[in-house]
């Protein structure tokens, strides 16, 4: 294999408006006869394409018949289309290349609409490839059709159907080329039966004719002049990190800003690890669940300068009184993000790790003609937010263990080396909050989406990336049972993932919605999973059933043992059962659609924010 | 809320005109008229897209449909730099006693009657917005039996055409 499965384009080299794309592959491939279905694994072999998760049917069948042959491709075989796509999206996290999923028409194509949804909320490279019917049947209702082009239309970055089987090694090269330039997202290649059995001529490299598409990656120098003048001129400055920086690999861009700039950093759900936790200046995740210390700032600040984040309203909080007072310096690579909801006052168009290269000797510049900005009463400020309201939580009345006890001991005994993937719900957000992430790419969550059942197949894909790396999926009761059937194919396949169920035998953040705010009426979210009840499954009979060791863990004398129990075992997946209190919630909090001025640090205490102004 | 003619460049490929139409609605922009066809170039289509927005969201539209792999260009066509046309055809009640004074107003608007039966005639106008709707409140008294109407198409005055670059990048040569 010459070449990534995902070359970076030449950046920021201007090309001939219009030019075909050239093709990075190093070698050329003489036209050779084959079928449509061998032009497929060729070409994903000559993309340098190495994992690919899937399930057969009919109408991909061709093509599975030479996949067989690949000594290049691996295939893993998946219990379920879904658990396909999450894993190429946690491969796609843990590695950065582009995760490939491979499915059939309709049902096996349908399955696979929410992981495309998940990929196109947090812009992971993904490209799936979905059987289709016979051409001349296609609009015929025909057996296991669907119109899965149309159909993920509205939530994927771009999609092709083909049916003439020359156009599949183009197809499929403009697939990884939109994929994993400029913003990353999902696209689909819907290919017909008849294109996959029909021959043609494979040539490779294939030029890209993409006439709409050129995402910019270079940075317009005014613009960042003027990001550098008002960073270097700003009393109360923070540095809102997004998921951005993460993609664009932008982390050590990022540091050498930070350090420059004295700012106060806060890094998003989507960004945990793109600065170390122990940076002095990283204040944690703002938003929903932030630091009161992260929230306050954003909301105190007099300059925010956005990287790579997207002012979601999980972090804004209600827009119109989100950081009123600060002029906004919004970075990202996706022009529509700019000033899509929050109003810009120096939009930067280009690659993070672009526009940060160039922001730093700017704003070197400007502290040496100007001298560094005093941000001393700011510090003095996010200090004493930090040390009155650090992160912390409540033992359970109930004698079960503190959820967050256990995640915080996952992540010191596992380190920062380990990749901690998690599901949606309360184990996420103190997965988040309670696990320190140290470097980029080792925090895997679904974010934008907040697909629960994420974890599972998604550490497994990460755990396929990263075979070397200790693979955590903190999981919730709830999301777990949305696919642990892809176990099986962890244990088959030798992917030795830990999950860690945080076991409140229940939908947890549900619950905690309706302790708050539903007069605590628990309307079906109650699971039967935990401690004294029925536990249907059991979780450990459950791990066993699929050839995984099973392990339970109820009280906090255990919580270590267990946890380095499971870290030891290294041939086998883990599914350690931590039975916990179903009354411990996530705090802090700002309600959704309130200010994020009335965050609350736990149950009935708000900052007093005028006494400390 | 303000009116704004849009020229949108499209490759010409199957599905480009779904996703167009799709993006308008998934992200509640407001499309008062849609018009799809072909230009001077095989590979190049054109819609002109009439939307109701304000100025803040009209960016949105443009930077969204930009985001389309299958948009090539997009052009904002303004009233006093293009001319804007849409075609109405409609069928009025005309029997031979009112025939002379639908002819009279048919004339007044010079537009043409393109089909004639004993009792009704159909008319063929292009025309602004405003010329139409004129047309419309004119022919009312007689009784209109049924109206077709097309989007707007625009196209910019002056010799300039907003084709050119984007051919290139469509790369013939390829």
């Amino acid at each position: 294999m010459v070449t990534g499965p995902h070359p970076a384009p030449p950046r920021g080299a201007p090309r001939a408006a219009g030019a075909p794309v050239p093709n990075p592959s190093a070698h050329r491939v003489a036209p050779e006869k084959m079928t449509g279905a061998q032009a497929i694994v060729r070409s994903l072999e000559e993309l340098g394409v190495e994992n690919i998760f899937g399930l057969p049917g009919g109408m991909i069948l061709p093509t599975y018949d030479p996949l067989m042959d690949s000594t290049k491709v691996r295939h893993i075989l998946v219990r379920h289309e879904q658990g396909a796509g999450h894993a190429a999206e946690g491969y796609a996290h843990a590695t950065g290349k582009v995760g490939v999923a491979i499915v059939t028409s309709g049902p096996g194509a349908t399955n696979l609409v929410t992981p495309l949804a998940n990929a196109n909320m947090d812009s992971i490279p993904m490209v799936a490839i979905t059987g289709q019917v016979t051409a001349s049947l296609i609009g015929t209702d025909a057996f296991q059709e669907a119109d899965i082009v149309g159909v993920t239309m509205p939530v994927t970055k771009h999609s092709i159907l083909v049916k003439d089987p020359d156009e599949i090694p183009s197809a499929i090269a403009a697939a990884f080329h939109i994929a994993s330039t400029g913003r990353p997202g999902p696209v689909v290649v819907d290919i017909a039966k008849s294109a996959q059995v029909a021959s043609t001529m494979f040539t490779w490299p294939q030029d890209l004719v993409l006439p709409g598409y050129h995402p910019v990656t270079k940075p317009h120098a005014k613009q960042v002049r003027e990001a550098a003048r008002l960073l270097a001129t700003a009393r109360r400055p923070v540095l809102l990190v997004g998921g951005g920086v993460i993609r664009s690999g932008a982390s050590a861009q990022l540091r050498a800003l930070v350090d420059a700039s004295g700012a106060a950093v806060t890094t998003t759900l989507m960004a945990r690890g793109a600065l170390p936790d122990s940076h002095p200046q990283h204040l944690g995740m703002p938003g929903m669940h932030g630091t009161v210390a992260a929230v306050a700032a954003l909301q105190k600040a007099d300059l925010i300068v956005a990287l790579g984040s997207r002012f979601d309203d999980r972090v804004t909080g209600q827009l119109s009184s989100f950081a009123p007072n600060a002029a906004i310096v919004h970075a990202d690579i996706d022009p529509a993000e700019i000033g899509k909801n929050k109003a810009v006052d120096v939009p930067i168009v280009g690659d993070l790790r672009e526009v940060l290269a160039d922001l730093l000797p700017e704003l070197e510049r400007e502290h040496a003609q100007h001298g560094k900005p005093d941000l001393g009463a700011w510090w003095r400020q996010l200090d004493a937010w930090r040390e009155t309201f650090p992160l912390g939580y409540d033992e359970p009345s109930d004698g079960l263990l503190a959820p967050q006890y256990v995640i915080q001991r996952v992540g010191e005994l596992s380190g920062p080396e380990a990749i901690y993937v998690a599901g949606v719900g309360q184990h996420q957000m103190w997965a988040a909050q309670f696990i320190d992430y140290q470097r980029p790419q080792s925090w895997i969550n679904s974010a934008g989406l907040g697909t629960m059942g994420y974890a599972i197949p998604a550490a497994m894909g990460a755990k396929v990336g990263a075979p070397d790396r200790t693979v955590w999926a903190i999981d919730g009761d709830g999301c777990f049972q949305m696919t642990n059937q892809e176990l099986a194919t962890c244990t088959i396949n030798e992917i030795p993932i830990k999950v860690a169920i945080i076991n409140n035998s229940s939908l947890g953040m549900i619950r905690q919605w309706q302790t708050l705010f539903y007069e605590s009426r628990y309307s079906n979210s109650d699971l039967h999973t935990g401690h004294g009840t029925v536990r249907v499954p059991d979780f450990v009979k459950l791990a066993d059933a699929y050839g995984a060791v099973g392990l339970r863990c109820e009280t906090k004398a255990d919580v270590d043992a267990t946890i380095k129990r499971a870290l030891e075992i290294d041939d086998q997946p883990v599914v350690v059962d931590f039975t916990v209190s179903r009354d411990s919630m996530v705090w802090p909090m700002v309600a959704a659609g309130v200010s994020n001025d009335d965050i609350k640090y736990a149950q009935g205490i708000s900052p007093a924010w005028d006494r400390e102004d | 809320m303000s009116r704004h003619t849009l020229s949108v460049l499209v490759e010409n490929k199957p599905g480009v005109l779904t996703r167009v139409a799709g993006l308008f609605a998934r992200r509640s922009f407001n499309i008062h008229s849609l018009a799809v066809g072909p230009t001077e170039h095989a590979e190049i289509s054109r819609i002109t897209v009439v939307v109701d927005v304000d100025e803040l969201p009209l960016e949105q539209v443009t930077k969204q449909l930009n985001k389309l792999i299958n948009v090539i260009k997009i052009v904002e066509l303004e009233d006093e730099s293009s001319v804007q046309r849409e075609l109405l055809l409609v069928k009025v009640r005309a029997d031979s006693a009112q025939r002379t004074h639908v002819l009279e107003v048919v004339q007044l608007f010079r537009a043409h009657v393109v089909d004639v039966v004993p009792d009704a005639v159909v008319i063929e106008a292009t025309g602004g917005p405003g010329k139409l709707e004129a047309l419309l409140n004119s022919l009312e008294p007689f009784g209109i039996r049924e109206i077709v109407q097309s989007g707007t198409v625009a196209i910019g005055r002056g010799a300039r055409s907003i084709t050119d670059r984007a051919l290139e990048r469509v790369g013939r040569s390829a």
